[in-house]
C-alpha cells in the first residue's frame, strides 16, 4: 500500500490523478474504474480490432457528405454495373450510382437502426428484468412468462411477423426488431438482480426506509448496467443482421435508400452476370457485425466478471 | 445468436430427488404444464399480430369497392363482428383443430399449404444440421483439447464468421462463385427442370425419393442443388455448435477427475472420448436441437436467395402479398417447433443426465 502511494505521489498530471489511490471525489473514483477497465480492454487485441473497425465505420457515417465522391441518388445509365475504377472506387450499381458513396450513407442508416434499437430495447429489458428479479413472486412469474413467449420465436421470424403487420419501412423495422431484442436483456438483468437483491447494501438501504421504486432504480439497475451494456453491444451484431435481412426482403428500408440490405436486394437481379455489385454491401454488413461481436466479447470480459 | 433462448431454466426447483420415479414424473408433468402456458402465450401473441394489421382483412378479401352490406356479411362470416375475447376463443378452438384459416392468396387451408412446402425445408435443414454437427462437435472438442493452438484459432474465426455473416449474402456470393463461375453446383431451385418429372414424390425429401427410385442421375442433380444452401446454413449451425462444445469441454477438462485419470495414465484421446465427452453429451444434444430451430430461422432468408420452394420462401411470399393468415400460421408453427425442441431438451436433461436427479 505505502509503496503505491509513494509512487503515485510522485506522478503528476492526468495519469497520476487517474491512478491516485485516494480519490477525492466521486467523479475521480468513477474515472479510476473506467481507466482500469480501459487498461484491461487494451490488452485484448481482438476487442481493440473490433473497436477500431467500429470507429472507422462511425467516422465514415459521420462525415459521409465530405467523404462521398458522388451524389448517391444521381443515376448514370450509360455507366451501369461498371467495374471499380479511379472514378468509381467500388464500381456502380444497376442504375449507375456510385457504390462507395452509397455504402458511406448506408453506414448512417445501419448505425441509426442499431443505436435506436439498443436505446429502445435495453431500458425495456432492464426494467422488466430488474422489476421481475427484485419483486419475485407472481410479478416474476407473469413477466417471465411473457419474456418466454417472446423468446419462443427466433428473432428474425418474429420481426418479420411484426413488420408484416405494421407495414414495411425503416421505423417499423426498428420497432419490430426492438420488440424481439428486449427479452434476452430482461433475462440477464433478472439474473443479476436476483444476486444483487440478497446483498447487504440493499438490506441497509431498505432499513433506511427507501421505497421499492428507489431501490430498483437507484441501487439495483445501476449495478446491472455493465453486463447489460456488454450484452447490448454483442446484440448489435444480430440486430444489424436482422435489419439487413428485412431490407433484403424489401420490408425494411425502401429503395432508393442506400441501406446495405436494400442494396443487396436490388443487386440480386444482376448477381449472376455482375456478382461484384453485391460484394461490397455484404462485406460492409459482415465487417460491422464482426466488429460488434469482437468488441462486445471484449467488453463482456471487462464489464461482466461473473460471466465465465 | 449467442443467447440460446433455451428454456432449461424454466425447470422448476427440484422436487424431491433420489431415484424415486414419482417426483421425476411430477417434475416432467409440471414442465409440460408450463409449456402449455407458453403455448397459450404464443397463440395470444400471434393473435395480436394478426389484429395489428393496418390493412382491413375484410377489404383484403372483398376489394376496396365492396358495398356496406357485403362488407358486414363478410365481417360476420370471418367472425370479425364478435368481441375480441370471443374472437380469441374462436382462434384457439380452430388452432386446437389444426385449422390456421385459409390463405388469402390461394384460398386453400394454410395448414395444408405448409404441409406441402415443409419437406423441402426439412430436407435442407436436416442436411445442414448433419453437416454442422459432424464438423462442429469434433472441431469444438479438438479446439478445447488443443487450446490456443492454430486449430483453436481456426475454430474461433470460423464461428465468428458464422455468427457475423449475413447468410443471404453468403448465398448470393456462393451462387456467383460455385454456380456461375465454377459451375460446380446446381443453381437455384431444388432440381433441374428436365429431371422434374422423373421424380415420384413419396416422402417429399427429394434425396430419399430419388434413392428409393434408384434413379441416381436425379439423385446427383438434387444433391448438386442441395449442397450449397445446406453448407451455408450449416456454417451458422457449426459456429454455434463448435463454440458451445468447446465451452462445455473446457469446463470438464478443468475438473479434477481429468487430472486424476491423466495421473493414472489414461491416454489423452481415450480420456476425451470415454470420460469427458460422455459428461457433455446431453448438453451437446441440447445445443444441436436448438441449432435445428435456428436453422429454420436461417432458412427464411436462404430459401429466398436460392428460390427454394420451402417454408421460408412461402412465408416471405405471403408476407410480401399481405397474406396475414399464412404469416401468422408460419410464425406460430416456428414458435411451436421451438418450444417443443426446448421441451424435449429439458426432458432429456431430466431423464438422461444423472446429475439433475
Amino acid at each position: 500500500m505505502t509503496d503505491i502511494s509513494v509512487n503515485s505521489g510522485q506522478k503528476q498530471g492526468l495519469r497520476g490523478w487517474l491512478t491516485d489511490p485516494y480519490p477525492t471525489s466521486p467523479l475521480q473514483a468513477r474515472l479510476h474504474q473506467s481507466w482500469r477497465m480501459w487498461r484491461k480492454l487494451r490488452r485484448n487485441g481482438s476487442a481493440l480490432l473490433g473497436l477500431g473497425i467500429l470507429l472507422v465505420i462511425a467516422f465514415g457515417a459521420l462525415f459521409a457528405p465530405y467523404l462521398a465522391t458522388h451524389n448517391i441518388f444521381a443515376q448514370d445509365l450509360g455507366n451501369r454495373l461498371a467495374l471499380p475504377s479511379a472514378e468509381h472506387w467500388m464500381g456502380t450499381d444497376e442504375l449507375g450510382r456510385d457504390i462507395y458513396s452509397r455504402l458511406l450513407f448506408g453506414a448512417r442508416i445501419t448505425l441509426y437502426i442499431a443505436c435506436l434499437t439498443a436505446v429502445i430495447s435495453a431500458p425495456v429489458g432492464l426494467i422488466v428484468g430488474a422489476v421481475s428479479g427484485y419483486f419475485g413472486g407472481w410479478v416474476d412469474t407473469v413477466l417471465m412468462r411473457v419474456t418466454e413467449v417472446f423468446l419462443a420465436f427466433p428473432s428474425l421470424v418474429l420481426a418479420l411477423a411484426f413488420v408484416s403487420a405494421l407495414g414495411p419501412g425503416i421505423n417499423n423495422a426498428i420497432i419490430a426488431i426492438s420488440l424481439t431484442a428486449w427479452p434476452p436483456i430482461a433475462r440477464l438483468a433478472r439474473a443479476e438482480t436476483m444476486i444483487i437483491r440478497k446483498s447487504d447494501y440493499i438490506s441497509a438501504v431498505r432499513l433506511q426506509g427507501a421505497s421499492a421504486l428507489r431501490i430498483v432504480t437507484r441501487h439495483v439497475m445501476p449495478m446491472c448496467l455493465p453486463s447489460v451494456v456488454a450484452r447490448v453491444t454483442l446484440n448489435m451484431a444480430s440486430i444489424i443482421l436482422s435489419a439487413a435481412g428485412l431490407g433484403f426482403l424489401g420490408l425494411g428500408a425502401q429503395p432508393p435508400s442506400p441501406e446495405w440490405g436494400a442494396m443487396l436486394s436490388s443487386a440480386r437481379q444482376f448477381i449472376l452476370s455482375n456478382g461484384y455489385v453485391a460484394a461490397a454491401p455484404g462485406m460492409a454488413i459482415l465487417l460491422t457485425s464482426v466488429a460488434f461481436n469482437l468488441f462486445g466479447d471484449g467488453l463482456r470480459d471487462v464489464l461482466d466478471p461473473r460471466h465465465d | 445468436m449467442a443467447d440460446t433462448g433455451t428454456m432449461t431454466t424454466a425447470v422448476g426447483p427440484t422436487v424431491g430427488g433420489g431415484g424415486m420415479l414419482l417426483p421425476r414424473a411430477l417434475r416432467i408433468l409440471r414442465l409440460i404444464g408450463s409449456v402449455m402456458v407458453t403455448l397459450l402465450g404464443l397463440a395470444a401473441l400471434t393473435f395480436m399480430i394478426g389484429r395489428l394489421l393496418p390493412i382491413d382483412p375484410v377489404l383484403a378479401v372483398l376489394g376496396d369497392n365492396a358495398t356496406q352490406s357485403a362488407y358486414d356479411a363478410m365481417a360476420a362470416k370471418m367472425g370479425l363482428d364478435q368481441p375480441l375475447p370471443v374472437q380469441f376463443a374462436n382462434y384457439l378452438w380452430k388452432l386446437a383443430h389444426l385449422d390456421l384459416g385459409n390463405s388469402l392468396l390461394s384460398g386453400r387451408p394454410v395448414s395444408s399449404e405448409i404441409a406441402r412446402v415443409f419437406p423441402a425445408t426439412m430436407e435442407l435443414a436436416t442436411l445442414a444440421m448433419l453437416m454442422g454437427t459432424g464438423i462442429g462437435v469434433p472441431l469444438g472438442i479438438v479446439a478445447a483439447v488443443y487450446r490456443n493452438s492454430w486449430i483453436d484459432h481456426l475454430a474461433r474465426i470460423l464461428s465468428l464468421l458464422g455468427y457475423s455473416a449475413p447468410n443471404f449474402w453468403l448465398g448470393l456470393m456462393g451462387l456467383v462463385l460455385f454456380y456461375s463461375v465454377l459451375g460446380w453446383v446446381g443453381g437455384p431451385g431444388r432440381i433441374d427442370m428436365i429431371y422434374e418429372f422423373d421424380l415420384q414424390p413419396v416422402t417429399g425429401f427429394y434425396l430419399i425419393d430419388a434413392a428409393l427410385a434408384g434413379n441416381w442421375a436425379v439423385f446427383g442433380n438434387v444433391f448438386s442443388h442441395l449442397i450449397l444452401p445446406a453448407s451455408i446454413l450449416a456454417l451458422s449451425a457449426l459456429a454455434y455448435i463448435s463454440r458451445m462444445t468447446r465451452t462445455f469441454m473446457i469446463e470438464q477438462l478443468e475438473q479434477e477427475y481429468v487430472i486424476a485419470a491423466r495421473a493414472k495414465g489414461v491416454g489423452r484421446w481415450r480420456l476425451v472420448w470415454s470420460h469427458v465427452f460422455r459428461n457433455i453429451a446431453v448438453q451437446v444434444i441440447t445445443v444441436v436441437a436448438l441449432s435445428y430451430a435456428f436453422l429454420l430461422e436461417g432458412a427464411v432468408l436462404t430459401e429466398t436467395v436460392f428460390a427454394w420452394p420451402g417454408f421460408g420462401r412461402y412465408m416471405t411470399n405471403s408476407l410480401l402479398a399481405g397474406d396475414m393468415n399464412s404469416v401468422v400460421g408460419c410464425t406460430l408453427l416456428i414458435g411451436v417447433i421451438f418450444v417443443s425442441l426446448n421441451l424435449i431438451c429439458d426432458i432429456l436433461y431430466n431423464i438422461i443426465d444423472p446429475r439433475t436427479r
